[in-house]
């Protein structure tokens, strides 16, 4: 829950070790970093909007882990969060996205011509194929502190900046709060709708307050772009279609990013966007690009190899089951995608899905015809 | 900020301090309305774009909120920072059931129901049946021996029990608390309990720090409470930082058993199998003043004034915070349509037998005092008990064949 200046004022009064949070059975970047004395340094600070460092870390205060899966364990507030708390967020960032110092620059690139093939995946195996990124409006709070004030702001900019789209992109936008039962089960079908979060991972940080007031749902009339309204961050953007044309989805997703930027950009509101972490979202680990760009493929040999996970590993890339993260796969499809967010460009990451999609399914054909794959196994990318 | 803080902290302690000198009536006048002093909370928006959209909520809080209030109210805080908006906000979140109407607010201190007395004083009055807090004072009364006839037949009654929630005045009610102050009741309601003595020697249990083998001891007990899931606790704040600082404490006997810092600061509960209300009342009784006189003891006292008895974080438990009921057994009563109605009249309510929002299991029900506010534990105890034999009875003459009458509505307090 976002407290306001005052109530941070008052735990001031408790000495450090009477606030700082028991950390000894938890496993996240969170609880690795913050020691007593870092948590002495920072509690006194807040952003601009009031946001602290009990804010940033609850989520990872409630949510302990797990012994195999590291989560973040902080969010921000705001864009400032990642400055006030950078004493946190920079060895985070470092452990989440693979050394990444506070001196790099991240590259941005959303010119889909640099993208290279992509439009030849066999659909045979290749199933859908979809990327998403997420974008942040600049100079309002970010989804767990936003108050119900800001968050309706934030909705009423984007569905503004979207109805105004028009040729491939002119669409709709469904609020959930007055979404009529056909229109929700239409949706539903389509495998468009975002649900209240339940993941205690989200609910802990604050993000399904006042659900679902301006929280909606915008789509194209051709089904292919999709935009959330005030799920996990302001806007989360999906460029996708059946079948394994990623150089289409990836050229969809550029272009209409670009044309909402424009809108944003001539009513003074920009995107939330530095040299150093990219695109600025709430949860550390969608800083840089934050681009997911996969696809639903059938490696049913492949993903019983011993090697897979290596594969995976050295191509860059992560498994996730058909119903998203946290679910398991169905039938040997599986949801592939990039695991970099930070430190690579947009055209970088979308073209080892590609590549490595590619290779996969060359080695799952030759696993059909009962051949070793062991001289397709890729160095380290 | 800091200064005007340690004053209001020192006043606290001086309060407590006056408590044991002058009595609590002193305490509560100082706590009167007029000496609480609000803090002001910066706002970006105007109240208006702010107001929680309500059309669909079924509950008590959505059902008194205007925007006027609210706009009243926005911008103010508690000396300790806590807001409306975080006080409303598992009512937001949980918009209710058509049924069952929920309380849809929580404080997050003492001085709550003070500051944001213009919404929660009509929040209370529609939750307890019309109680004024502006114009009635409610009776505390745990002198036990006042109540008759309290050994229930045993052939229907298969367990006894009594609980409250104590708040310890001076610090954060379970919504906002810091993890320290968190800390700081377990601290002063552990001291206090080691200080118990014959049938009411007992342990700690801390929840951090509790063997496999002490918790699955305390599970096969019943004991045992876990992380809250209702989403009415959780969108209020309740389960943070779970499990620091949350402890269940037992006597050895087993029949006396204190939960540290679940929904409330305490929750204190008096039990046994079979039917035997007035020794569970008695127990009930003796055990709450003795670590009431332990706590002052050490500087410490229970939230309480005159016009809202005991103060616990759901306006629900306010007053006794008592539910005192029993397990029984109404097979065939239980199938009559009359039962709804008979239990009404008796001012009682029925639960499952996993307590509220479970199912009833093999005809036996949770049977338990409706009001909480108005009246005294005596009172109320004494109704469950006339109320549970009445039950009794009407079973028997239904396994005899025999009619049953629903009887006259008990008055209340107005």
């Amino acid at each position: 829950m976002p407290f306001g200046n005052t109530h941070n004022n008052f735990k001031l009064n408790y000495k450090v070790e009477e606030e700082y949070p028991d950390l000894t059975k938890h496993n996240n970047h969170m609880a690795k970093v913050l020691t007593k004395e870092l948590y002495g340094k920072l509690r006194d600070k807040q952003t601009p909007s009031g946001f602290t460092v009990d804010d940033v870390i609850q989520t990872g205060v409630d949510n302990p882990g797990h012994p195999f899966i590291m989560t973040v364990g902080c969010v921000a507030g705001d864009e400032e969060s990642y400055e006030v708390f950078k004493d946190l967020f920079d060895p985070v960032i470092s452990d989440r996205h693979g050394g990444y110092k506070p001196s790099d620059k991240h590259k941005t690139d959303l010119n889909f011509e640099n993208l290279k093939g992509g439009d030849d995946l066999d659909p045979n195996y290749v199933l859908s194929s979809r990327v998403r990124t997420g974008r942040s409006i600049k100079g309002l709070t970010l989804p767990p502190h936003t108050s119900r004030g800001e968050r309706r702001l934030i909705e009423r900019l984007s569905v503004e900046a979207l109805t105004s789209l028009d040729g491939e992109f002119k669409g709709k936008y469904y609020p959930l709060k007055s979404m009529t039962d056909a229109e929700q089960e239409q949706l539903i079908n389509d495998h468009f709708l975002f649900d209240k979060p339940v993941s205690p991972l989200l609910t802990c940080a604050g993000m399904a307050r006042d659900w679902p007031d301006a929280r909606g749902i915008w789509h194209n009339d051709n089904k292919t772009f999709l935009v959330w309204v005030n799920e996990e961050d302001h806007l989360r953007v999906i460029s996708m279609q059946q079948g394994g044309n990623m150089r289409e989805v990836f050229r969809r997703f550029c272009v209409g990013l670009q044309r909402i930027e424009e809108i944003f950009k001539k009513h003074n509101h920009g995107f939330m966007w530095n040299e150093h972490l990219g695109y600025i979202l709430t949860c550390p680990s969608n800083l840089g690009t934050g681009l997911r760009g996969g696809v639903h493929v059938k490696l049913p040999k492949l993903s019983t190899h011993p090697k897979f996970e290596e594969i995976l590993t050295r191509l860059r890339l992560q498994k996730r089951g058909t119903g998203g993260v946290d679910t398991a796969s169905v039938g040997g499809v599986f949801d592939i995608s990039n695991a970099d967010r930070l430190g690579s460009s947009e055209v970088e990451q979308v073209q080892l899905v590609v590549d490595g999609v590619k290779l996969m399914i060359e080695m799952e054909k030759k696993l059909e015809k009962g051949e070793a794959i062991d001289s397709m196994i890729p160095a380290q990318k | 900020m800091a200064s005007s803080f340690s004053r209001i902290l020192s006043s606290k302690r001086n309060i407590g301090i006056l408590s044991l000198v002058g009595g609590s009536v002193t305490a509560g006048f100082l706590l009167h309305r007029d000496h609480v002093s609000a803090e002001h909370v910066r706002r970006r928006y105007p109240a208006s774009a702010e107001f929680p959209d309500l059309r669909k909520h079924n509950n008590c809080m959505a059902s008194n909120l205007t925007p006027a209030i609210y706009a009243k109210l926005c911008d103010k805080a508690t000396p300790n920072g806590y807001t409306l908006d975080m006080a409303i906000q598992t009512g937001v979140d949980n918009p209710g059931h058509p049924f069952i109407k929920t309380v849809g607010m929580v404080a997050g201190d003492e001085e709550s129901y003070e500051v944001f007395a213009d919404l929660l004083d009509p929040v209370i009055k529609e939750r307890h049946n019309g109680y004024d807090p502006k114009t009635m004072k409610h009776p505390t009364d745990l002198d036990s021996s006042k109540i008759q006839s309290g050994q229930f037949d045993e052939r229907y009654v298969l367990s006894s029990r009594v609980r409250t929630g104590r708040s310890i005045r001076g610090l954060s009610l379970p919504p906002a608390c810091t993890r320290a102050e968190r800390r700081e009741v377990e601290r002063v309601v552990v001291d206090a309990l080691s200080g118990l003595k014959d049938d009411l020697v007992g342990k700690y249990y801390s929840l951090t720090q509790m063997t496999e083998k002490e918790q699955q001891q305390l599970i096969d007990d019943h004991f045992l409470f876990d992380k809250p899931v209702s989403p009415l606790l959780t969108c209020a704040g309740m389960a943070r930082d779970w499990p620091d600082a949350r402890g269940i404490w037992h006597n050895n006997e087993k029949t006396f058993l204190i939960w540290i810092n679940e929904e409330d600061h305490t929750r204190v509960i008096s039990m046994e199998k079979g039917g035997n209300m007035k020794r569970v009342f008695d127990r009930f009784c003796r055990g709450l003043k003795e670590v009431e006189r332990l706590i002052q003891e050490r500087g410490w006292e229970f939230m309480w004034n005159e016009r809202l008895g005991y103060i616990l974080t759901c306006p629900s438990n306010l007053g006794t915070g008592l539910r005192a009921g029993v397990h029984v057994k109404l097979p065939l009563l239980s199938k009559d349509p009359r039962f709804s109605k008979i239990l009404d009249n008796l001012r009682l309510q029925k639960r499952g037998t996993g307590g509220v929002d479970t199912a009833a299991v093999g005809g036996v029900f949770d049977i338990s005092n409706l009001d909480r506010l108005g009246q005294s534990e005596v009172q109320l105890v004494q109704t469950v008990i006339d109320g549970v034999n009445y039950l009794i009875e009407c079973e028997k003459r239904l396994e005899r064949g025999q009619d049953i009458k629903v009887p006259a509505p008990i008055k209340q307090f107005k």
